[in-house]
């Protein structure tokens, strides 16, 4: 019998106490893992330890699978109609809403997301995700194709059946209902592994499943490292499908995985050096805030980030002149992700801190102008200011490589031709936002950047129905929208033959 | 300078002279391989003999092709031609093909074994088919516009991947190669097309009319090598941001392995199978037994959905195992030449698939099972086997398990519906199936609950170019034909145009 915690806050944004089973969630239990371990969750603000979790292994693994196998054979998959799995998923919507303040306060504590950010882009948008794709459930459609009047061909698109989550520490519960919403909706069940860094809204996520009725196996929580738990996910036989959102170096493994056990589908979302292109004749009051979102949102943690702003050299003086402001203002809102005032807040973890730091060293000894920031705010937590380099170039790591910090690199251009081969020259093709009021102008660039996403006169608003993923090594396969519903399901074709006599 | 060899053919079947060139195509023209020494002996596996040597490349090759490629893409094909054009010329090479058919038949008749009339209907007519399918889709490739809310414009664009690295097989070289090309071309790609170094001779062929059909210089790049050397280069090259496979699924592990090591290549495979044959006892057993007879021997068994187990009601069984021995004795005796009219049955492929499937043949009857028929060499020349079938197998054994790739079919019996679909799913393999009943929900029912990229349900081995295609399980990933293949070859960009939040 698994343990709780109970954790209490009492703060300007949020009073209350919230109980979490800190143990692993097995086919509609909580259970302890076979063999004990388990982590603490450190405060990223203060640097202090909140709660500890127990941590599974491969052994927990193969229990989730067995429970999961089995629900899809008796009440889930094709056993549980759409219709009936749209109800469940919209009640789990509207549990998470009722409890959106606790959310929330889960997120704060635990990832450092400021407060009122996290229940709008991280809680909200899990909300919405969740109620979109409680509506595509009974709307999984195939297609009859005509081929000649002596058959009948249609396709179905079908459940893999037990399919594994992976999801990253920067936005802990959106990502996580990315992946659960779609694969639910289509009739799969799922074994899911949050980062051991944030685990406390997975944990109180679990307890909903149970409450909107969910049957036993269809969710399984199991918390653990990426080496343990989540390479016994990727190369589990008896799981069909596995989608991981997190960074490339790991994205491959698991894709190595798969290649040596039973070719499970992978889907991949990983990193960025997501380009910011800022024409001389955009809206700049506007593009300047859009830019600091793009970039510094979430301190910095984003896959989108907007992290290499080109500015076309017409405008540059008068972009960098607010663009800065904005930054150092941004600087001066920074502490405690429960104080209202807050919009910057501490990065995740100590090592994500070491790395960010030692990337914006490598920005000094590389020659590039450091202009706002670049040291740690503070005395406590992991809290880094938002920081601006100039004068960069395109070899310098911190133009090259992906820093998920709260650190712009800019860059000036010309062109328009030059900055798209300059934006294109990456292995990364996330996303990429586009400041410009000339419409051909802005869309011409818009198809010319290598990336899945791109936006135009905006950034980082990315939509439950409009698909999402990565061109080259920013990823394989795409999340979101209906597209999504391609993703968790196989096509099966059916050729009937109903009069060809040999 | 790469030379050209001309065949002269002197057959019931085909007449006339048909040259190949035996070098590289690259960037629209012929080819040395940078390294040039190493050649490949082609042989025809009717008589064992050689046909002709081609010209082997290396990694150096296959960096040369990728050069061409990306640049006819920025410059004469993808974005900057239109679907239209694109279809145009897709069209005309279909048109080439179907005025070539005897020689791009003869041809297959005499690299790969197959009966010439067979190769004829089926490989060569299909892929004059399939790539006039394709061609027609070239400019309908549409995203879509989704609603979110009034200050907002998203729509998705399915842009070509760019280079996109292809490697088929020896089964169907021509048919293999046509399924590649067609989406790939169709949606706006250029590509590196590595065929089977056995069976390169209607690639070397088909080039030619790639170059006669219009397609810009370095569209189409065809680069003969073996899978270790030329397959790795493409399965590891950083810039060719997709590959598809279709083969083993041995190799497909590995070129999966090199796309996590290298640049994450987004990669489909289609591998191999253990397709089940399932015949009730309510089914048109005289269509049955013929519809079976296909699916298992059509191609001396070398096809990824050769019907390779075939389970029988027990009611009918005596029946079936009767009647069905005396069709596969039939196909025996019409053993021969490929190039006579009277050949239903040719040659395995290679001495190398001669072998294996004699191993396994072996190993079927060392482990118990019973020989009903064949189970031997045909004649002294060339690599013909008889057509085979075991009976009184378990699912245990080696010949029920693994995929032979050869003329021998496992016949096993079942009682009930539950306990035959068990049974059928009890793989790692999921390519098709067929099933074979007159009652319809059964039919469906079966065909649902069968763990399998596509199902026949009183049919075999009829894949039709508008009904996609493609593995369960460890049979592949990703699916080819229809509409489903324009998905395989394009990338799905997301557009968010802001048309009023001000923040």
């Amino acid at each position: 019998m698994s343990h709780q915690t109970t954790l209490e806050f009492n703060n300007a944004m949020y009073k209350g106490s919230i109980s979490l089973n800190t143990g692993l969630f097995i086919d509609g239990q909580w259970v302890d893992p076979v063999e004990p371990d388990s982590i603490y969750v450190i405060n990223p603000a203060t640097g202090k330890k909140v709660a500890s979790v127990s941590l599974g292994s491969s052994k927990d693994v193969d229990l989730a699978v067995k429970a999961a196998q089995k629900a899809c054979k008796t009440s889930w998959g094709l056993k549980c109609p759409g219709t009936q799995r749209g109800k469940l998923l919209a009640r789990l919507a509207d549990l998470m809403e009722r409890d959106a303040d606790q959310f929330t306060a889960l997120e704060a504590l635990d990832a450092g997301m400021p407060f009122q950010f996290a229940k709008a882009a991280n809680v909200g948008s899990s909300i919405q995700t969740l109620r979109y794709f409680a509506g595509w459930s009974d709307k999984i459609q195939g297609k009859s194709i005509e081929t000649n009047e002596t058959k009948l061909a249609y396709t179905r698109r079908e459940p893999y059946g037990v399919v594994g989550g992976i999801t990253p520490w920067n936005v802990p519960l959106g990502m996580l209902c990315w992946k659960v919403a779609p694969a639910l909706a289509t009739g799969n069940c799922i074994v899911l592994k949050p980062s051991e860094m944030t685990p406390l809204s997975a944990l109180k996520f679990a307890s909903l499943v149970s409450e909107a009725g969910f049957p036993p196996g269809v969710v399984n929580v199991v918390n653990g490292y990426g080496t343990t738990v989540g390479q016994a996910i990727s190369e589990h036989m008896d799981i069909a499908k596995v989608s991981f959102t997190g960074s490339t170096l790991v994205g491959r493994k698991i894709l190595e995985a798969s290649a040596k056990t039973n070719l499970k589908v992978v889907t991949l979302e990983l990193g960025g050096k997501s380009p910011t292109i800022v024409f001389d004749d955009c809206n700049l009051e506007q593009t300047v805030k859009w830019a600091a979102m793009a970039i510094f949102v979430n301190m910095g943690q984003s896959c989108v980030a907007g992290s290499r702003i080109f500015v076309q050299e017409g405008i540059y003086p008068q972009f960098m002149e607010k663009f800065t402001a904005m930054a150092n203002g941004l600087g001066q809102a920074t502490g405690d992700p429960f104080a209202p005032t807050t919009q910057h807040g501490p990065q995740a973890s100590k090592a994500q801190y070491d790395r960010i730091m030692n990337y914006i060293a490598s920005g000094k000894a590389d020659g590039a102008t450091l202009h706002a920031g670049g040291e740690r705010h503070g005395t406590e937590g992991y809290f880094i200011q938002p920081t601006i380099f100039t004068d960069c170039k395109a070899e310098m790591k911190i133009v090259k490589e992906e820093i998920f910090g709260p650190v712009a690199a800019i860059l000036k251009f010309k062109t328009e031709e030059e900055v798209i081969e300059a934006a294109n020259a990456t292995t990364y093709g996330l996303s990429a936002c586009i400041f410009s009021e000339n419409i051909s102008r802005a869309l011409r660039v818009a198809h010319a950047i290598e990336s899945g996403s791109t936006f135009v006169n905006s950034a980082q608003l990315i939509d439950p129905a409009i698909p999402f993923g990565g061109y080259k090594a920013s990823g394989i396969g795409r999340e979101q929208g209906e597209y999504a519903l391609e993703t968790y399901t196989q096509v099966k074709a059916v050729h009937v033959n109903i009069g060809l006599e040999i | 300078m790469p030379g050209t060899t001309t065949l002269d053919l002197d057959t019931s079947s085909f007449k006339g002279s048909i040259s190949i060139n035996t070098g590289l195509f690259i960037g629209g023209k012929w080819c040395d391989p940078v390294d040039a020494h190493d050649h490949a002996e082609i042989i025809n596996p009717s008589t064992g003999k050689k046909i002709m040597d081609i010209s082997l490349a290396s990694s150096k090759d296959v960096d040369l092709a990728v050069k061409a490629a990306h640049k006819a893409y920025k410059t004469s094909w993808g974005f900057k031609c239109p679907g239209k054009e694109r279809g145009k010329m897709l069209l005309k090479l279909a048109d080439l093909l179907e005025r070539d058919a005897d020689q791009f038949a003869a041809i297959e008749a005499l690299n790969v074994g197959k009966p010439y009339h067979v190769a004829k209907a089926y490989d060569v007519m299909g892929a004059v088919e399939y790539i006039r399918y394709f061609g027609g889709w070239a400019d309908k490739n549409q995203g879509n516009v989704i609603e979110t809310n009034e200050a907002k414009l998203a729509y998705t664009r399915h842009e070509p991947y760019g280079v996109c690295g292809q490697i088929i097989p020896w089964n169907f070289p021509l048919l293999m190669m046509s399924w590649k090309v067609g989406p790939a071309l169709a949606t706006g790609n250029c590509i590196i097309l590595k065929p089977s170094e056995m069976t390169p001779l209607s690639a070397l062929k088909f080039a030619e009319l790639v170059v006669e059909a219009g397609f810009p210089p370095g569209v189409v790049n065809i680069i003969n090598g073996y899978g270790p050397v030329v397959g790795q280069a493409i399965a590891e090259h950083p810039d060719i941001a997709k590959v598809a496979f279709t083969g083993s699924t041995l190799v497909g592990r590995k070129v999966m392995e090199a796309s996590a090591k290298s640049n994450l290549k987004v990669v489909t495979l289609e591998l191999g199978g253990k397709s089940p044959t399932i015949v009730f006892d309510d089914s048109d057993l005289d269509q049955a037994l013929k519809w079976t007879m296909q699916a298992m021997y059509a191609n001396m068994g070398q096809s990824c959905v050769a019907g390779s187990r075939v389970f029988v009601h027990e009611g009918i069984y005596d029946e079936f195992i009767q009647k069905f021995s005396a069709m596969v004795q039939g196909l025996g005796q019409t053993a021969g030449d490929p190039f006579s009219a009277n050949t239903m049955h040719g040659p395995q492929v290679s001495q190398v698939q001669f072998d294996r499937i004699m191993g396994y043949i072996d190993s079927g009857k060392s482990e118990g099972a019973t020989v009903h028929t064949g189970g031997e060499r045909h004649g002294t020349e060339g690599f013909f086997i008889k057509p085979t079938i075991f009976t009184d197998v378990h699912p245990e054994m080696k010949i029920v398990k693994e995929e032979i790739f050869g003329p021998v079919a496992v016949v096993l019996k079942f009682k009930t519906e539950e306990e035959v679909i068990e049974a059928a799913n009890a793989t790692t393999y999921g390519l098709s199936c067929c099933i074979f009943t007159e009652n319809i929900s059964r039919g469906i029912r079966v065909a649902h609950a069968l763990e399998n990229g596509s199902a026949f349900i009183n049919s075999a081995q009829l894949v039709d170019h508008g009904v996609p295609f493609g593995g369960y399980k460890q049979s592949g990933i990703g699916r080819e034909h229809g509409e489903y293949a324009l998905s395989t070859y394009t990338q799905v960009k997301g557009i968010h145009v802001n048309l009023g939040i001000r923040l």
